[in-house]
């Protein structure tokens, strides 16, 4: 037990620092994968309810495209795609040789990209659930439309929306891991390198999981507080 | 795009495909059989082995897929002569055993969850009845609580299936050669990602797209109750010849 101590001790010898600065790395990657796809989400949801013909299908095919696929193959696509796209400019400009695309960006990409057509999911069936008549009494009382937006339609959006984007959350956090194939030094790339150094894999593994389970828990609490901040106003079929 | 390069990578990605089926056949049969278990247990709140099974659960859904593979094929390495003792370690030692091992149980958590919810959903009514007629235990499960939870979990344990397929990718990682390992081997050696993701991606979704179609035909075949009943066309015959 105490062995275990000394291989996570903060010190030169230990492996703290660099398991706690790579969990920070996981976050990172993962909010900004998780931000790009609130963004991608809120476009494909836009395209899908109030879009023409063309806009829908091009939103529907996103969607079933990128639900369907693994996302282990669209990390290489991002990784490899981009390195080899960037080696192309870089052609152009005449560099020669190869340009990679650095890790973090193409792991956020790769995030962003497949969370955003589960997020998309998410806000249409919270904008589904919005009462036709909220939005005519809206506009009867001479709301226009960025008025009736904020208003009317955000926050209730918000509010139907945050268990869904929580759990996207935690699917995006989860998909972090599979950037460490890219070599990017988040927790698993870490605690690989900590496994082969020490011949620990059992140890290491297992504390890169703890870790895991600690922000997922985090996150959980702190979903849950929001859920209820912005629960308050409605009645639910709980409450007396 | 190079049409000749696609064809002939779409040649060598079909022969990953039986194992990434099979994987997501063997996997989810176990993963199923745990899962029905778990969600009985959860929903009867049996002591101690509740609190042990959420716990199973809460883990293996907190924690990422591939860190489970890792743990399993890796790390228990380090337990050799324990496992060669107990007669596990020609299993344990097989990348192919491993990610059955570690697929099943990742599903079963999230499996089971799905399921709690389809149990959850049967009227308390039903089961009432059914004690009244004296029928307990398996036999209620059998013929009452577990056909009306399987209807109301089965869109959502489609998902988990098509969540299967896309988990059995992660086996690469750990040496297997699925479709997925096979588009990784050909990245790296033919350096022309683009081609083999639409190859591989083509795969998968015509695999997922199939898989969905039969849950539906299985979904629709389970509830003749809620189809709309074939209308009976009125038959004008003259009343007198």
């Amino acid at each position: 037990m105490a062995e275990i101590f000394s291989l996570l001790s903060f010190g030169p010898e230990g492996w703290g620092r660099s398991l706690l600065s790579a969990a920070a790395m996981t976050v990172a990657v993962a909010v900004c994968g998780f931000l790009l796809g609130l963004v991608i989400g809120g476009l494909l949801a836009w395209a899908r309810l109030a879009g023409n013909m063309a806009l829908r299908i091009g939103a529907d095919t996103y969607t079933t495209v990128l639900r369907g696929i693994p996302d282990l193959l669209v990390i290489y696509l991002f990784y490899f795609g981009g390195s080899l796209l960037v080696t192309n400019i870089a052609a152009l400009f005449g560099s020669e040789g190869f340009v990679g695309v650095p890790p973090f960006v193409a792991g956020a990409l790769a995030i962003g990209v497949v969370s955003g057509a589960y997020q998309g999911e998410v806000f249409r069936g919270a904008f589904r659930s919005l009462l036709p008549g909220e939005i005519e009494a809206g506009k009867s009382v001479g709301m226009n439309r960025f008025l009736l937006f904020r208003r009317i339609i955000a926050p209730q959006i918000v509010q139907h929306a945050l268990p869904g984007i929580g759990n996207v959350w935690q699917m995006a956090l989860k998909e972090s891991a599979l950037i460490s194939v890219t070599g990017l030094v988040e927790l698993l790339r870490q605690s690989q390198i900590a496994a082969g150094s020490t011949r620990r894999p059992f140890e290491f593994f297992l504390i890169a999981g703890a870790i895991f389970l600690v922000i997922t828990w985090i996150s959980q609490q702190l979903f849950q507080f929001l859920e209820k901040r912005t629960t308050r106003g409605t009645r639910s079929a709980g409450a007396a | 795009m190079d049409f000749a390069f696609l064809g002939q990578t779409f040649l060598q990605l079909f022969s990953g495909i039986p194992l990434t089926l099979q994987l997501t056949a063997v996997a989810f049969v176990i993963a199923s059989i745990l899962a029905v278990l778990i969600a009985i247990i959860r929903t009867r709140k049996i002591p101690v082995l509740d609190q042990i099974v959420g716990f199973y659960v809460f883990v293996l859904r907190g924690t990422p897929l591939l860190v489970q593979i890792f743990l399993i094929y890796y790390g228990l390495g380090q337990f050799r002569p324990t496992l060669q003792s107990l007669g596990l370690w020609q299993f344990l030692r097989d990348p192919y055993w491993c990610s059955i091992l570690a697929l099943a149980l990742n599903s079963s958590a999230y499996a089971s969850e799905v399921l709690r919810g389809g149990l959850r959903s049967v009227p308390v009514r039903e089961i009432e009845t059914a004690r009244a007629y004296g029928m307990s235990g398996l036999r209620l499960y059998r013929r009452i609580i577990l056909p009306i939870a399987i209807r109301r979990a089965l869109p959502g344990y489609g998902n988990e299936l098509i969540l299967m397929v896309k988990a059995t990718s992660l086996t690469s990682t750990i040496t297997l050669m699925e479709v997925t390992g096979i588009a990784a081997k050909l990245i790296s050696g033919s350096f022309r990602p683009v081609e083999v993701f639409v190859a591989a991606g083509v795969i998968y979704l015509a695999i997922n797209f199939i898989l969905t179609r039969i849950i539906a035909v299985i979904d629709w075949w389970l509830t003749p109750h809620l189809r709309r009943p074939k209308t009976i066309a009125a038959k004008l015959e003259p009343t007198h010849v």
